[in-house]
């Protein structure tokens, strides 16, 4: 569409806008009207239309024409039935990824590509994919039927921790965390409860959101380093939040269907209720971290696991499940540095050292960077 | 919108298995035809039946066999017109036959 218009108009960002604002729209319409007999000329004659407006405008004001509208919905109701739309189980995750974020939450494709590591021109690939599927396979954007919101449900969730994690962990700036990408997910998925409040997963996982927004305050020190739970300030906490959370996961524990969200979020709580390092239940942790295995038998849930076993069973017991998950995790710069705590444990400082060499190489994060380098000087005293 | 909706079959299913797949089929058929959404549609014979004319050389070439060699094929196809995609996964999903459906858009413009 945007290269006919292009051809007819000779002007393609004109052309871009005016066919992302007739999507848009499309949006709105579609779902009150139902989908025209033929959406692709439908869309066709709107965004022309769009255009030919913004070229009479041009020339009465001889401005360039401004940049396409944000479509961000404002009312809480239309974000979430936007958010259920996107997430269509006919597109695929990253196209729902990216809808989602650009649709429901509002970012630009500069701000997506930074969240997810990509190139922008990638981010718009998606975008338009996405786009041209919906429009072509006659997908309606609208909040599912009652009966499958709850199936709808899943992809939602996995969406929304997407979003929450690369917000909250996000590897490439300074200060290390967007903050606002999380609080979005959080509050989207508090939407959610009130349409859906009888959902076990969907409170696990906000409860999930909320435990690690309440312990935000102590992850970074005044000085953008990295502080590991082991010695956070737990007294910068956010008692309320850490309330709140806990009482989802009551509520979702009540109604008896345990899940990985869940799990999860009793495994944050478990630390976030524990007074300090040395007093954390590790025998809970671990039985949580069984039960998280039996239902999501990930490399990267195991190397967790691994971790409260090491304060069950010992760094030798612990060293050996890291040592399991190396095919799989070699990549990962956390096996790396969990196996250097473990070897430093046990006096085997020069494979500790290669072990934080290689963590060193694989992790972008600057404030996780900056820690792994002092957690090797530290070394390098002994 | 219109929708073709090909049903992906394995090739040999046991024959008592098979007539009362054919019937659950029957009233599948029955139910959306009825309600107007099915406007056209044929069960197909063993993808060993097929015939494949390859264009490219300097004449067409014939083979014996389908296009693609595969496990699944399509045994069957039906046109259904129906409000949106939601509609089409609806019917899809009800489908008692072959464990894989696929449904593409017709091109309409």
């Amino acid at each position: 569409m945007t290269a006919s218009l292009t051809r007819r108009y000779g002007n393609f960002e004109l052309a871009e806008d005016c066919a992302q604002e007739a999507f848009v729209t499309a949006i709105r319409v579609w779902p009150e009207r139902g989908i025209p007999s033929q959406p692709g000329a439908w869309l066709q004659r709107v965004a022309e239309r769009r255009l030919l407006d913004r070229l009479r405008r041009d020339q009465r004001f001889q401005t360039k024409a401004a940049a396409a509208m944000a479509p961000v919905a404002e009312d809480g109701d239309d974000r979430l039935q936007l958010m259920f739309a996107c997430c269509h189980p006919a597109l695929s995750r990253d196209a729902q990824v990216a809808l989602t974020l650009r649709v429901v939450a509002g970012l630009t494709t500069a701000q997506i590509a930074r969240a997810f590591l990509i190139s922008e021109a990638g981010v718009a690939q998606r975008i338009t994919r996405a786009k041209r599927k919906i429009v072509n396979a006659g997908i309606p954007l609208r909040l599912p039927t009652p009966g499958a919101l709850a199936e709808r449900l899943a992809e939602v969730l996995a969406v929304l921790y997407l979003m929450f994690n690369e917000g909250y962990l996000a590897s490439t700036w300074e200060g290390g965390q967007d903050r606002s990408l999380a609080e979005d997910a959080t509050w989207l998925a508090g939407l959610a409860v009130q349409v859906l409040p009888a959902d076990p997963e969907l409170l696990g996982l906000l409860a999930l959101f909320k435990l690690q927004l309440a312990r935000s305050a102590g992850r970074f020190a005044p000085d953008g380093a990295l502080v590991l739970l082991a010695d956070q300030d737990r007294s910068t906490w956010d008692q309320l939040g850490i309330r709140e959370a806990t009482e989802l996961l009551e509520r979702a524990a009540k109604l008896g269907n345990p899940g990985p969200y869940q799990l999860q979020a009793a495994i944050a709580s478990c630390h976030a209720l524990a007074p300090s390092w040395a007093a954390t239940d590790w025998l809970m942790l671990l039985r949580l971290y069984d039960r998280l295995l039996g239902l999501q038998p990930s490399p990267v849930v195991r190397l967790n696991r691994a971790v409260a076993l090491w304060h069950v069973a010992g760094a030798e017991v612990a060293l050996h499940e890291a040592d399991g998950v190396i095919p799989e995790l070699g990549r990962y710069h956390l096996l790396h540095s969990t196996r250097a705590e473990l070897l430093t444990e046990l006096g085997r400082t020069e494979e500790a050292r290669s072990a934080w060499e290689r963590a060193l190489e694989l992790t972008l994060n600057p404030a996780e960077r900056r820690y792994i380098r002092a957690r090797m000087d530290s070394i390098a005293s002994c | 919108m219109r929708y073709l909706m090909m049903f992906v079959g394995e090739e040999e299913a046991g024959e008592a298995e098979q007539a009362k797949v054919m019937q659950q089929v029957g009233g599948w058929w029955e139910k959306y035809s009825q309600s107007g959404a099915i406007v056209g549609g044929e069960r197909l014979k063993p993808s060993s039946s097929a015939t494949t004319v390859r264009f490219g050389g300097s004449a067409p070439s014939i083979s014996d066999g389908p296009f693609a060699e595969t496990k699944e094929s399509i045994a069957g196809y039906a046109v259904v017109q129906v409000p949106d995609l939601n509609a089409a996964l609806e019917m899809a999903k009800s489908w008692p036959a072959s464990p894989v459906v696929e449904i593409r858009p017709i091109w309409e413009d």
